[in-house]
């Protein structure tokens, strides 16, 4: 994304107020600019840190493999053995974390704009329940969702099975859901309250300034910490193996078991499975810290 | 008390809310020690993970590019692996390694017990996190402080305890406060290697007296209350170290 084509169309000058037709721009947003900053340079880790990492690897795998005898195989071979397993685990992690992250957002978004709404009542409502399921532990929502709802529903006749995962996908969008919501509510008052004015000289009715100019603008502003929470999700789909749901970090657990149980063979197996989300994980960090950059806004 | 134990019996019998925390002694024994073990694993890491940060920061600048690099690969791996993860690897995989004691009984125990490995867990996730904010912190305080201070005759040392850390920790205050939140909440976590924490004991209540609806209501309203609890130190704290003119908070 090059910085003109998303800073242009608000730095171009509006044409003269009686010509402005469908596509101008609102004069308004003139006096935000975006701060240019450096195209994004991928992945933004220097020597200096690869260091540190490269030194903190060595170190456990030192530890492990000093323990280990010669005739069984290394943990690296171990490891190496088992990945197409592991991996599918770690698939299974992310496909949860997208699930969950897509109902959670649609069900924030929903609960956002019910504490932005008029009706008292409903906002009140909506400010308790983002509260409510912001403030609880993620792993308590996933309890609460295993043992709430039934796993299997019966619709006229026909049986709707709710395997464990579908309710750790269910767990997990709770708190996301709360999140998504602040998020919202946090970007649509960031905006400076001369856009809702404007928009009400313009004639707008609320929902068409909602949907048509606040929203829009809000986009930009929600997609760092929703990002953000997004890595957040996919490193707490591992707390679904504490629920029996079968994902990596169970399955490391099994093919320790299968390895003999060797105590040396943990510390590999376990930084295997850290080494993967570190790789998922990393790459989203920086792009979120590049995106935040990008958007920072300066008057 | 004893007429409260007998009114929640008559909750039970009449409504079917059975509150076993409240009229059963052992239930109420048992619930309070794990809400005890939560309070007193939240309170140590906060601690820890406070000096963690303050010391993390520090050593980010340093004029050593070792120091420099062990902090950043630290910070980077412990803000983008998973805590649960984490604390396996440290209780499962290093817990293993690390030679075994003799105990008061003679019997040959672990180095660190689960609760101890939970604290060094929680605390070193936490801290990666805190390092961070205290970093942001810093950044915040004008370089101009930095040379008065150096001018007066301060050695690196003194001006960052005495003048920047000060500074520093009331600009990020508001982050801090964030992430000491999520910290009592990752605690949890404990749960998954047998810490008698309040998420474990619950499970134990409910397990026995099959009420689990009514032990998730009480865990998630205790979890509530305590996060509520801290927000409230936390705003005192902020609102005590003010000072008018400077930071969020020295604006009200």
């Amino acid at each position: 994304m090059s910085k003109s084509s998303l800073s242009a169309p608000l730095v171009v000058a509006p044409p003269a107020a009686t010509a402005a037709g469908p596509d101008s721009v609102l004069p308004v947003l003139l006096p935000y600019r975006l701060r240019p900053t450096a195209p994004l340079r991928w992945p933004r880790l220097g020597l200096i840190s690869w260091v540190g990492i490269a030194g903190l690897a060595l170190f456990i795998g030192g530890v492990a493999h000093a323990q280990s005898g010669a005739d069984r195989l290394s943990a690296i071979a171990v490891i190496w053995k088992w990945s197409p397993l592991l991996l599918s685990g770690f698939a299974f992690n992310i496909l949860i974390s997208v699930l969950s992250m897509s109902l959670g957002t649609v069900a924030g978004l929903a609960l956002g704009l019910a504490q932005l709404g008029e009706n008292a009542l409903l906002r009140k409502a909506a400010w308790g329940a983002t509260q409510f399921f912001r403030n609880a532990p993620w792993l308590v929502l996933l309890f609460f969702a295993m043992f709430m709802i039934p796993f299997q529903f019966r619709i006229f006749g026909t049986t709707i099975p709710f395997p464990d995962w579908v309710k750790a996908v269910i767990g997990f969008a709770l708190p996301v859901m709360a999140n998504v919501s602040e998020i919202v509510r946090g970007a649509v008052a960031s905006l400076p309250s001369g856009q809702w004015e404007a928009a009400e000289s313009l004639a707008f009715s609320r929902r068409q300034t909602m949907w048509r100019i606040i929203l829009p603008q809000c986009i930009k502003r929600m997609l760092p910490p929703w990002m953000n929470l997004y890595s957040l999700v996919t490193m707490a789909t591992v707390q679904a193996s504490i629920v029996g749901v079968t994902e990596m970090l169970t399955l490391t657990a099994q093919v320790h078991a299968a390895e003999g149980g060797r105590p040396d063979l943990l510390a590999p197996l376990y930084g295997f499975a850290m080494l993967c989300f570190f790789l998922y994980c990393y790459p989203i960090e920086r792009f979120t810290l590049y995106l935040e950059r990008r958007f920072q806004l300066h008057q | 008390m004893e007429m409260v134990s007998e009114w929640f019996r008559e909750l039970y019998e009449t409504t079917g809310i059975n509150l076993t925390i409240v009229y059963d002694a052992y239930d109420r024994q048992r619930f309070l020690s794990g809400l005890g073990m939560t309070v007193y694993l939240s309170v140590v890491c906060i601690f820890i993970s406070l000096v963690i940060g303050a010391v993390g920061a520090w050593a980010q600048g340093s004029p050593l590019r070792i120091v420099r690099a062990l902090v950043n690969g630290f910070v980077i791996i412990f803000r983008n692996t998973p805590p649960l993860v984490q604390i396996f690897f440290f209780y499962f995989g290093l817990g293993q390694i690390l030679p075994r004691i003799e105990g008061a009984d003679g019997m040959r125990v672990p180095l660190l017990s689960n609760v101890q490995w939970a604290i060094v867990s929680l605390s070193l996730f936490a801290g990666a996190f805190n390092v961070e904010i205290f970093r942001s912190g810093l950044e915040a305080v004008p370089r101009t402080t930095t040379e008065a201070a150096e001018a007066l005759g301060y050695t690196r040392l003194g001006v960052y305890r005495h003048v920047l850390l000060p500074l520093a920790l009331r600009i990020c205050l508001p982050a801090l406060n964030n992430n000491l939140v999520n910290l009592l909440k990752t605690t949890t976590l404990a749960y998954a290697i047998a810490v008698p924490e309040t998420l474990y004991v619950s499970k134990q209540i409910w397990t026995d007296s099959q009420n689990v609806p009514v032990m998730m209501i009480v865990l998630l309203i205790v979890y509530t209350a305590l996060v509520g609890m801290l927000v409230f130190i936390m705003h005192r704290w902020e609102k005590m170290l003010a000072i008018p003119g400077f930071g969020q908070a020295g604006a009200k």
